[in-house]
């Protein structure tokens, strides 16, 4: 098994990472749109997308049938599912993958559920590590904000209801968000994660975005992608 | 009453408290009578009194069907098997079997980690790796190895059960060979020698499970009864009682029953792999 900052990939791997409405999918999406129309091969992960695990992590939820591990380790088999299917076959044909939320996630909700940091990085040991890992930072107040405004209801599990930090849903969300950014701010330095202040305008973001982005790309990752055709 | 210890890091949402039951395993390759063992193990206990929860690989309301589902389209990538593995498992440990253990059940498993272990080193996986995920598990109180002397022995025994050659238990998905047959030798060779490396390191008590079911049977009733301060005389199970039980396990895995979750378990493997 090749772990962690070991694999050896053409591709290259961009990956976003925030708390929720940190306004990260936004960016990707716009990330991809002119990668496109620059001719490269882009291609798309998101996580908890896994066709394999998607019934199972859908019917936990319904039903509440997880604790603080075993929804870890159902993500991280969701992950691996992605790995082996969505990430790693296209890195080495050399193509661009993009993914919307990566293991810093998985790092930040496990830990802020009570997992052990050492036994959730463990597990993810297998990640293939990213080119670039572009965290958006969103006070608090504006990331829920956000939220609000764009789900009218919280769901069990995203509001953190299963871990009895308050009886109100929006209470308890806002503990469990406080908790995940705090984790996400220890892991800029661990991963070398780079901070994209969420408050700025969108075109500032993509502008900073593009700019790291292109620092990686290579004429040859073109080349690939017009051959394919 | 025994303190509750990890192999690794605990469980995070649970309290580490003493237990007054005992969680015994019941640990082997495909085909060396695990299910027969640990149904008849479970009458006699009963029979005696004690309460009895018994368990096993794939069995977990949250990701049995999931694992059942995936299996039978044979797109299941390698880590991807290992990581759903340990759902199934985590969700049982937390669920079942430490419920019961603080209950004063008796847990019979059939199979622990020690299976799971084995197949993911034999495909590849980084054995610190895949013992760190299970670094969750609760030592049991006793793992009793039903070892087989060859892989061809087991191949006679999977024959003979009338189940036929199942894609995974042949590890099919390794291509290692390109017959049922030959790869099932193969694979299971692998395996034995995984199981016999960590019998030491988990300290296995080793039963020869080339002899008759009610000799492999009386012995695990001896071992178990000491453990349990059973002052009873220990007896042979009969040969109907051993054919009664061997033909209820044959039917729970061919026909498959559907459990209190409306989860179908085990459709007959071959079918679904043919």
């Amino acid at each position: 098994m090749i772990s962690y900052g070991h694999h050896r990939y053409p591709g290259r791997l961009f990956v976003v990472e925030g708390t929720d409405g940190s306004g990260k999918s936004t960016q990707l999406s716009l990330l991809y749109q002119w990668l496109k129309s620059e001719g490269y091969s882009v291609f798309f992960s998101e996580w908890n997308s896994s066709s394999l695990v998607k019934d199972t992590t859908k019917r936990a939820k319904k039903r509440r049938l997880f604790t603080p591990t075993t929804f870890s380790l159902l993500h991280a088999t969701d992950f691996a599912d992605r790995t082996e299917r969505d990430i790693i076959p296209p890195l080495k044909a050399g193509a661009i993958v993009l993914a919307d939320r990566y293991i810093y996630t998985a790092f930040a909700r496990d830990v802020a559920r009570g997992c052990d940091r050492a036994w959730v990085r463990e597990i993810y040991k297998f990640a293939v590590k990213p080119t670039a890992a572009f965290f958006f930072r969103a006070p608090l107040d504006v990331a829920i904000d956000r939220i609000a405004s764009a789900r009218p209801q919280l769901k069990f599990y995203e509001a953190g209801m299963d871990m009895d930090w308050a009886d109100d849903e929006e209470e308890s969300f806002k503990i469990f968000q406080g908790k995940i950014l705090d984790e996400y701010d220890h892991m800029v330095n661990e991963f070398g994660l780079t901070v994209v202040d969420g408050t700025q305008p969108i075109r500032t973001q993509q502008r900073q975005m593009r700019e790291i982005v292109s620092r990686y790309l290579r004429e040859k990752l073109k080349e690939k992608a017009v051959l394919a055709k | 009453m025994r303190e509750m210890k990890f192999y690794g890091t605990a469980l995070p949402s649970i309290e580490i408290e003493p237990y007054s039951g005992k969680l015994i395993v019941i640990e082997g390759t495909d085909g060396v009578g695990r299910s027969t063992h640990v149904a008849l193990l479970r009458t006699w206990l009963e029979s005696a009194g004690h309460a009895v929860l018994d368990t096993g690989m794939t069995r977990s309301i949250l990701a049995g069907r999931g694992i059942k589902d995936a299996r039978a389209g044979h797109t299941l990538g390698r880590l991807t098997m290992q990581l759903y593995y340990a759902t199934d498992f985590a969700d049982r440990l937390e669920n079942q079997m430490l419920s019961a253990l603080r209950a004063g059940f008796i847990v019979l498993t059939d199979r622990y980690i020690y299976s799971a272990i084995a197949r993911a080193v034999v495909r590849g996986a980084d054995p610190e790796w895949v013992r760190a995920i299970y670094g969750i598990a609760l030592v049991p109180d006793a793992v009793f190895y039903l070892r087989m002397r060859s892989a061809e022995e087991l191949a006679g025994r999977v024959l003979a059960s009338g189940r036929g050659f199942d894609y995974w238990e042949s590890g099919m998905d390794l291509g290692l060979e390109n017959d049922y047959y030959d790869s099932f030798i193969t694979y299971q060779k692998l395996l034995l020698k995984e199981f016999d490396r960590m019998s030491g390191e988990y300290g296995f008590q080793v039963i020869d499970a080339s002899r008759p079911v009610r000799r492999v049977a009386t012995e695990l009733r001896k071992s178990i009864s000491r453990m349990i301060d059973d002052e009873s005389v220990i007896t042979a199970p009969t040969d109907r009682e051993i054919v009664k039980t061997e033909m209820r396990e044959k039917a729970r895995t061919a026909i498959g029953t559907t459990s209190k979750d409306g989860a179908k378990t085990e459709a007959p493997e071959q079918l679904k792999s043919a």
